[in-house]
């Protein structure tokens, strides 16, 4: 054993010194990995704001999302209103609802080149209702389409591809119904022949209340969102009025005989997107996470959402989807062609589901009750 | 003779009564006002008007699902009072001390479980596909549709009561004088008759409050009408929750949910006078 300068055995004084000095100042040289990360509050659907979506952005900023999950727009609005402004950094809306943040105050104008919009297909770089004039106040992120849902054992294709196989008797007590009335009226609109399904005079409005009326007989249930997964994944219900792919997509992942198709009356088609919360003391942050799931990375990553599949309106993020999973691009329709969701779109087979034009929206809700207990 | 109330008494019961205020009182009057308030472009706003009581009591469907509710509710109390009495009385009167602590046992354990994952359990016995059908199939019966059905809603009301029923009827009959039975068999009463002329009556208030606490928790439950029914024919939960969903009318959910209020109250009052008749 060695004694130098009298110090601890050998380790000289400023040997120690400068071992506790270097002790101290790790945490300093690396901070970010030693502060607590910065809490991202954020308010959508389920499944945004879980690990397979969020969890790349978050080590790379040291953030955690804080999700507060809705299940509907009203619900939404309604969240909002009951909190302080700040609460949710990030909201997530269907574009229907984007209009109403943006009157009641509850979300921060945003500057278009802060976006990728030159990477989205034309059609979603200036999106209706997203925009007040030339101010931007959400980013479209997804968008799906609704149409009939089917049991791939009950039913063909080709006979799923009208919005008439509800009223086949071979499904009576099999037809199922999502309970919301917009998508289940607009279908009912768009088999009318209305070319704007949810902009239609009383005359047009009374004959889809009749239309709808005679479905009643064949309906076997009015679903919330877990009992339409359940009713379709046990084949309690062989037909599905009013959703698509985001419901019948996770479960054919994971091998239910089910599927969706955008029927020849035409389809609808529901919009994601996000804006940043009014008063957001981290709106930096908040913009920083839109431009991250904007991104064609952040694209190809959020049309594989485990909670639900979208497409998603980044062309680039089309090109990153189709290198990392082309099965997933194909099933979705992302392959750009023929047939693909944007020739679909471009064909004009689809209607955006937006708030109503000539009636209330009390005015369909309470038909909708009235139907229900018909 | 008048009390006097005492530092103590005043201790003891402050709790219950902070609790009842807070809990109880302030939302009801609150829900109350919520009911006049008016929505304009997804907004409530404080208000003082009767257009919310107007338009919900002047709505055939409200009625329609008023009636449903209460007609469901009633049969799930009758029902579970029914399949609960030969269990309680079996444990009151056939099995001895040790047996019945575990008979008591095994009735709270279906509370330690999620009312909601039993329900969605009973789906994979009731659908289509499920497992009564599968067994009907053996011996060249059905399908039959069980599920999404009335019938369907209340077994699940049966499935969210009966535990609970059974034990306030348990806690009634056990404390039944036994010499009254006796006596009755010393009377030569048959079993039968000593149960409904003796056993009953005097098990009445317990029986009673026991029927009363299935319609409460039948009247406002919205998981089995949804899960179980598939949300037809329906009910004031599920007009509840559709009333939400169109454009924040809380207030009019608030009028839905006052009149459920009044009703189990109404109800809940004429029960226990029923029960306590002739009783001094």
């Amino acid at each position: 054993m060695t004694l130098i300068n009298g110090g601890s055995p050998g380790l000289s004084r400023r040997a120690a010194l400068a071992l506790g000095a270097a002790a101290l100042a790790t945490p300093m040289l690396s901070r970010r990995a030693f502060a607590a990360p910065t809490e991202l509050t954020m308010l959508a659907w389920y499944g945004h704001a879980e690990p397979d979506i969020v969890a790349e952005f978050e080590a790379e900023r040291n953030v955690k999302f804080v999700p507060k999950y809705y299940t509907g727009g009203d619900n939404m609005l309604g969240l909002i209103s009951q909190s302080p402004p700040g609460t949710f950094d990030v909201i997530l809306s269907d574009a229907e609802y984007v209009q109403q943040l943006n009157s009641a105050g509850y979300i921060e104008a945003l500057d278009p080149a802060d976006y990728p919009f030159d990477e989205f297909f034309p059609e979603f770089q200036h999106f209706p209702g997203h925009w007040d004039g030339d101010t931007l106040y959400s980013v479209i992120t997804r968008f799906g389409f609704l149409g009939v849902a089917y049991n791939t054992d009950a039913l063909t294709e080709a006979q799923a591809s009208t919005y008439d196989v509800f009223w086949d008797p071979a499904l009576k007590g099999k037809v199922g119904h999502f309970d919301w009335h917009l998508p289940n009226l607009g279908q009912i609109s768009l088999l009318n022949g209305n070319a704007s399904p949810y902009d239609i005079d009383p005359t047009a409005w009374d004959a889809v209340k009749e239309k709808t009326m005679t479905l009643r007989p064949q309906v076997g249930g009015f679903f919330d969102y877990g009992g339409t997964f359940s009713s379709l994944n046990n084949g309690q219900m062989l037909a599905f009025a009013g959703i698509g792919d985001w419901i019948t997509g996770t479960l054919e992942r994971n091998g239910a005989k089910v599927r969706s198709v955008i029927p020849e009356q035409g389809g609808l088609q529901f919009t994601e997107s996000f804006s940043i919360g009014k008063g957001s003391s981290k709106a930096e942050l908040a913009k920083e996470w839109i431009q991250y799931v904007t991104s064609a990375k952040g694209q190809a990553k959020s049309a594989q959402m485990a909670a639900y599949p979208c497409i998603v309106p980044s062309q680039k993020g089309w090109e990153v989807l189709n290198a990392e999973n082309p099965a997933e691009a194909k099933r979705q329709g992302m392959v750009e062609g023929p047939g693909s969701a944007i020739d679909l779109i471009r064909s004009g087979r689809i209607k955006y589901r937006q708030l109503l034009v000539q009636q209330s929206l009390e005015e369909w809700n309470d038909f909708w009750s009235d139907y229900k207990g018909a | 003779m008048r009390r006097h109330v005492s530092l103590y008494g005043l201790t003891v019961s402050l709790p219950l009564l902070i609790w009842q205020l807070l809990f109880f009182v302030f939302p009801l009057v609150f829900l109350i006002a919520l009911s006049f308030w008016t929505v304009r472009n997804f907004r409530m706003q404080p208000d003082f008007d009767t257009v919310n009581w107007i338009t919900m009591y002047g709505r055939g469907i409200f009625w329609q699902a008023y009636a449903t509710t209460l007609a469901l509710a009633t049969m799930a109390a009758v029902l579970t009072s029914i399949f609960a009495f030969p269990c309680a009385y079996a444990i009151a009167f056939k099995l001895p001390e040790r047996a019945q602590r575990w008979a008591i046992m095994l009735m709270v354990i279906p509370f330690f479980t999620s009312y909601l994952v039993r329900i969605y359990s009973w789906q994979v016995f009731l659908s289509d596909a499920g497992i009564i059908n599968v067994m009907l199939g053996w011996i060249g019966l059905g399908p039959y549709g069980l599920l999404n059905t009335p019938g369907a809603t209340l077994l699940g009301y049966v499935t969210l009561a009966l535990p609970l029923v059974v034990l306030l009827q348990l806690f009634s009959l056990i404390f039944i004088d036994r010499t009254l039975v006796e006596a009755a068999h010393n009377m030569r009463c048959g079993r039968l008759r000593t149960v409904f002329e003796v056993i009953v009556p005097s098990a009445r208030v317990g029986l009673v409050i026991a029927g009363l606490f299935a319609f409460i928790l039948s009247f406002g439950d919205f998981v089995s009408p949804i899960y179980l029914g598939g949300g037809d024919p329906t009910t004031l939960s599920i007009l509840i929750t559709d009333t939400t969903k169109s454009g924040q009318q809380w207030p009019r959910a608030a009028v839905i949910a006052l009149t459920m209020i009044v009703t189990l109250m109404i109800v809940a009052f004429l029960s226990i006078r029923f029960a306590y008749r002739g009783r001094k």
